[in-house]
């Protein structure tokens, strides 16, 4: 069948694989570093910026390319529920990619803390300092990194669902390695 | 099947084991997460349980700083000397008038507690270079830090608080912390033994934790700073402030405020091999290399109501390129409890009274 061979392009599974590890490492040192007051605490603080603003260079990167390069479509035999649940799963995951850091960065603007990346390469504040707003930004990034999360945890299981149970190509799809010879 | 699907179906068995593998992974991945949130460590020091620590040692005063509650903001600026731009790259060193945002505060969580004399007592400065990396540092009047690690602080803090039972902290748990922490017992015998001035304004103030500094070769040496007052050093004599009211010392500060500005050499004492970074109960000898930064100039106070102090959060590793945390323990122990605290003070802004140096206190001044 036509769809079935049907992938996703090499620099969208790229840019898929490798955000997936960032994003991954970025929920973990966040929930990490807000728990933590040992030494460790600084590292992860000083992780955790730059990463975030790359994870947002890279969202426009892949939203951008996913514009020029619309993904393979899913399986039509894949039930109606299940295809809206797709299409809602990877519009939160992708509003999550620009809205967490763009929160972070506004919360560290309204608080106002220098928004560090290495060296004296500095962001600009992008709010004004305000500290009633940046608690409020800061409660919301906490929200927002247990959605992501949970989120992203919804599509791994739905991921190995096709992979293993439903074995319909949508896992091959994203998969990296070579095309597996067409039967 | 799937149309196009080339695979044999899942006998039930396989299907099941299958499903319970997905299960397993799913389950294992959100454990993870909680793990490492902390929440399955109820021994591990995360920054709400400090936040917990301090409401037990000092009740709730929601709005206000957990620790060094009771305060004031100032304003000033601070002239470089030059001398210490051979050290440290950051901008600040060479230039003239850079603004401060600062705070004088007394240590504890308790917003209106009476003044003492004998309560250790900060100064916070955020300087504010134009077009160049901000600093922001917090310093006390002594001349060690009581405790060496989270650990340390944490217990103390945990051995220092009330009794339920009898409102006063348990002998026992104090013993216990002691015998545990013989680091402390010999930082207590230096605080002690240090001299009291009669005020904010006559105090000198450290910043016990080391830094780096970096200089624009690459050279790098280890540092502590300190605040050491132009104001001729007075001794505490408690018969003069019998009477003078719960907050004489900031009644004091505002009165010198209120004539002339007040002044502080910012000062570098330079570590040498063998001299503990990462221990801040220990004193450096005295002998060591010194260099004086610049002039502090405090002009104006206001309450925390009307000044630029209140939502600042005066985080030691907040620093400019060419200052860097040691590897002193305790810089990321104040960093991420100060964050905690701000964060938690910013959001109850709305129910925070007015402290206890008001701005009525300060004659109504505007900022």
């Amino acid at each position: 069948m036509s769809m079935q061979g049907a992938r996703f392009t090499p620099l969208a599974r790229l840019l898929h694989w490798l955000m997936a590890a960032m994003i991954l490492i970025m929920l973990f040192v966040g929930i990490g570093m807000v728990s933590s007051t040992t030494e460790r605490y600084r590292y992860l603080v000083a992780l955790h910026r730059p990463l975030g603003i790359l994870i947002l260079i890279l969202a426009v990167v892949r939203l951008t390319n996913r514009v020029l390069n619309p993904p393979p479509p899913l399986p039509a035999s894949l039930p109606k529920v299940q295809q809206m649940a797709a299409t809602v799963s990877h519009l939160l995951l992708y509003a999550l990619m620009f809205i967490m850091p763009l929160l972070g960065w506004a919360m560290l603007s309204a608080a106002p803390y220098p928004i560090d990346l290495f060296g004296t390469l500095e962001l600009p504040a992008i709010l004004s300092p305000d500290a009633a707003l940046y608690a409020k930004l800061r409660a919301l990034h906490t929200d927002f990194a247990l959605l992501f999360y949970a989120v992203i945890l919804v599509h791994l299981g739905a991921a190995l669902t096709h992979s293993w149970i439903r074995r319909d190509g949508v896992f091959r799809s994203m998969a990296g390695g070579r095309r597996s010879p067409t039967p | 099947m799937q149309p196009g699907d080339t695979q044999r179906p899942l006998s039930l068995l396989a299907l099941l084991a299958r499903l319970a593998a997905i299960g397993a992974i799913l389950c294992a991945a959100a454990a993870l997460f909680v793990y490492i949130g902390g929440w399955l460590s109820p021994d591990r020091r995360t920054q709400d349980r400090f936040m917990t620590a301090f409401e037990a040692h000092d009740g709730k005063h929601p709005g206000f700083r957990r620790n060094h509650a009771k305060g004031l903001c100032v304003t000033g600026w601070f002239d470089a000397a030059g001398e210490a731009a051979s050290l440290s790259k950051a901008a600040i060193f060479h230039l003239q008038r850079v603004p401060i945002v600062g705070r004088f505060a007394l240590a504890g969580g308790m917003p209106f507690a009476a003044d003492e004399a004998g309560t250790v007592r900060s100064m916070a400065l955020r300087f504010l270079p134009i077009g160049a990396q901000e600093w922001r540092t917090g310093m006390n009047d002594i001349p060690v830090f009581a405790v060496n690690s989270n650990e340390g602080f944490y217990e103390q803090l945990q051995a220092s608080a009330p009794d339920p039972a009898t409102g006063k902290p348990d002998p026992k748990s104090m013993k216990d912390f002691v015998d545990r922490h013989p680091e402390t017992v010999r930082a207590m015998q230096l605080i002690k033994a240090r001299s009291i001035s009669s005020g904010f304004a006559d105090d000198t103030y450290n910043s016990l934790d080391a830094f780096y500094l970096t200089n624009s070769s690459g050279v790098t040496v280890p540092a502590r700073w300190s605040a050491v007052a132009v104001q001729p050093f007075v001794a505490d004599d408690a018969g003069a402030h019998v009477g003078a009211g719960k907050n004489y010392l900031f009644d004091d500060l505002l009165k010198q405020l209120g004539s002339h500005a007040l002044k502080w050499r910012l000062v570098f004492t330079i570590g040498e091999a063998g001299d503990s970074t990462r221990d801040a109960t220990l004193a450096w000898p005295k002998d060591r290399r010194q260099v004086f930064a610049g002039t502090v100039t405090i002009a104006r106070a206001m309450s925390e109501e009307n000044g630029a102090c209140n939502d600042i959060n005066y985080d030691p590793t907040v620093l400019p390129d060419g200052i860097a945390p040691s590897d002193d323990p305790l810089l990321a122990a104040r960093s991420s409890v100060y964050a905690r605290s701000f964060t938690l003070r910013s959001a109850e802004k709305s129910k925070k009274p007015a402290s206890a140096v008001s701005p009525l206190a300060i004659g109504g001044s505007a900022p």
